[in-house]
């Protein structure tokens, strides 16, 4: 798509345009009040058109503009974003089960193979030492309601 | 004579035990973090915020604002060492600081950079419990409109003081406002934007939001480039000065503190700001400005003191007004909110132990942080050499624990980790993040004082200009804005910039 001048503005400008729609699509459910008594309708529907007027010119100047050089978007790389979100988040699901010492070892293990100079022994040792931190710290230290062990509750 | 009791009264709160133990350990963690490359501020109070729900609110705040201009102290180290900042405000120091270090003067350039922070977080100190009080008081006068043309001007001046585009800048605020007013909404009790999910009754928590697009989206990309960084581990020796570049180095200091502290208050200033303008005017004002970029000490003295003078001063509109003024005074109006604290001019009044034992902390955290940045530089260098694969595995994990702990609930976690990935999204569409954490957490104030001076003024939108200062602060924001799109300006703006992006 030769015609975008500057990627980067022009898909955050159909960002913020979408996200503006959005709001004033939720927001038109809320009474809107008048100005001199607002309901809850109506400082999110301000907002709402604010976005989309900014969205648009962003987007129209990305399209129009000077051509100066390009900024091309960075291609997504899969490996750091699913390893680091998905440790944690599942870390999450399962702390409540596992306990914390489990829990690190899997977040520390699974965060560290996101990188590419992931060394699988040494994580599993750091993993280890810093489940015993963590429980040092978190749990007996500033006493958070959290199990050790797998299956306490 | 009042100024000296109210000092007195701060240093009665500050120098318990208790309190004097969380201005070290923010401090020290400040350090820490401003070592080390690839966490901030931000994300750190984010990372520290939960925690603190069981302390007093006065050693939380103290704890929280030590990492904040901590983080000043230690990001020169890795500058002048690894010629990376640490943090982004001592992006400066890397330009002379590195190469003072390269020539067998990182002794002295650590001395510089340290008693020149010292020496402004001793003057900034000063300056805030100065005009605290009576700025707080003039603030107690604004009515609903005032303060929301204040909002604006505040919200404005963060974006023009930003690098990156202007409208992405105004749109993120947008957004961030938008993003505030999430939950249950205090007039009518009906909730918006919350989907029927029930943890969003009361909102996003400003931890959450922070911690993703600051932390994780941080990490996340940070691994991406996958850069290899290099250590000088050279010995370190002579921490001290010449008599000659003590000389040198002290116009710069005087300067770069002026400079720091008239920053630090604006809207939309900070650390970052100072750094940035005092090396400008430094390399104006040297009779031999070749000699920046080799080793020029006036290089490292100045914007060090310029960013921690800005570090604090950025405190003023907090304390005073309630306004924050960057992302990190975002994040202490979301430790006082937690605390039940209003943030605003009543704060002064309402919490005067909170107030000046806030201010008093400062100065004692600042004496903390030359022994710690001087005598113990050994123990920091060492820090630097822990390789980063080892090093972002455990701040996610102590990420998890802290927001896990905030309801005891995995869903939290689920909502940072969304965050992280807008965060990700954000970044690789250029759209910076602070302007929207300010949006934020002023959002639901904007919205009630926009509907308190309409109800008032029985919906005539006009009230915002006929009410004198509101015009005033309205005016400002134009020409600020205005400002901005002269294309003179305009270029030299994103001349300053530039070195920062490269």
């Amino acid at each position: 798509m030769h015609w975008i001048r500057h990627p980067k503005d022009f898909w955050s400008g159909v960002m913020f345009v979408a996200i503006g729609i959005g709001a004033i699509a939720v927001s038109s459910t809320y009474p809107l009040g008048t100005a001199a008594r607002m309901g809850p309708g109506y400082f999110p529907r301000m907002l709402g058109i604010l976005l989309i007027v900014l969205g648009a010119l962003l987007g129209l100047r990305a399209v129009r503009g000077p051509r100066t050089a390009s900024d091309p978007i960075p291609p997504w790389k899969l490996r750091p974003l699913v390893g680091v979100l998905g440790s944690v988040v599942v870390f999450g699901l399962i702390v409540h089960y596992v306990g914390v010492l489990l829990g690190t070892v899997f977040l520390i293990v699974a965060a560290s193979a996101a990188s590419h100079e992931f060394r699988p022994k040494e994580s599993v040792i750091a993993g280890v030492l810093l489940g015993a931190l963590a429980v040092g710290v978190f749990i007996i230290g500033l006493k958070l309601q959290l199990p050790i062990w797998p299956f306490q509750h | 004579m009042e100024l000296l009791n109210n000092l007195a009264l701060g240093f009665s709160v500050a120098l318990t035990f208790t309190n004097i133990m969380y201005a070290f350990i923010g401090v020290m963690l400040g350090t820490l973090i401003g070592v080390l490359p690839g966490i901030g501020p931000v994300a750190t109070i984010a990372m520290l915020l939960p925690t603190t729900y069981a302390l007093q609110p006065v050693s939380a705040l103290i704890m929280l604002a030590g990492i904040y201009y901590g983080a000043q102290y230690g990001g020169s180290t890795t500058a002048i060492l690894v010629n990376m900042p640490g943090e982004s405000s001592s992006v400066v120091t890397c330009l002379d600081g590195h190469q003072m270090a390269r020539r067998g003067q990182a002794g002295a350039a650590l001395a510089t950079a340290a008693l020149a922070s010292f020496f402004a977080g001793t003057c900034a100190t000063v300056l805030v419990a100065a005009v605290g009080k009576p700025l707080s008081e003039l603030a107690l006068k604004f009515g609903p409109a005032e303060y929301f043309s204040l909002m604006v001007l505040g919200l404005l001046g963060a974006v023009v003081l930003a690098h990156g585009s202007v409208l992405k800048a105004v749109a993120m605020i947008v957004l961030g406002l938008l993003m505030g007013i999430i939950g249950t909404d205090v007039n009518s009790g009906m909730q918006r934007f919350s989907f029927g999910i029930p943890e969003l009754t009361d909102g996003i928590g400003v931890v959450v939001i922070a911690m993703g697009l600051f932390g994780f989206a941080e990490i996340i990309t940070n691994l991406e480039s996958a850069e290899k960084r290099e250590i000088i581990t050279s010995k370190i020796s002579g921490l001290w000065l010449s008599k000659e570049q003590f000389k040198k180095a002290w116009p710069a200091v005087l300067r770069g503190t002026g400079l720091g502290s008239v920053l630090g208050v604006l809207p939309g200033g900070g650390a970052m700001l100072s750094s940035f303008a005092s090396y400008t005017v430094e390399k104006k004002m040297a009779k031999d400005p070749s000699e920046f970029g080799k080793g020029a000490i006036q290089g490292v003295a100045g914007p060090e003191s310029a960013n921690n003078a800005g570090a604090q001063t950025s405190f003023i509109p907090l304390l005073t007004l309630g306004i924050p003024e960057n992302a990190v005074m975002a994040m202490m109006v979301g430790a006082m909110t937690i605390h039940n604290i209003q943030p605003g001019p009543q704060v002064v009044t309402s919490n005067p132990q909170l107030f000046w034992g806030l201010i008093a902390s400062m100065w004692i955290g600042n004496l903390m942080l030359v022994v710690l940045n001087l005598p113990l530089i050994g123990m920091w260098i060492k820090l630097l050499r822990v390789p980063y694969r080892l090093l972002y595995p455990a701040i996610l994990l102590f990420c998890a624990i802290g927001v896990y702990s905030i309801n005891n609930a995995s869903f939290d976690i689920t909502m940072t980790a969304i965050f992280g990935l807008v965060g990700v999204l954000f970044m690789k569409l250029g759209c910076e993040p602070a302007p929207l954490l300010l949006g934020f957490v002023l959002g639901p104030m904007m919205e009630e004082n926009l509907r308190r001076a309409l109800l008032l003024s029985r919906g005539d939108p006009l009230t915002f200009v006929q009410r004198p200062i509101s015009l005033g602060l309205l005016i400002a924001a134009a020409l600020l804005l205005l400002i901005i799109f002269l294309p003179t300006v305009r270029k030299k703006r994103e001349e300053a910039f530039h070195e920062e992006v490269a």
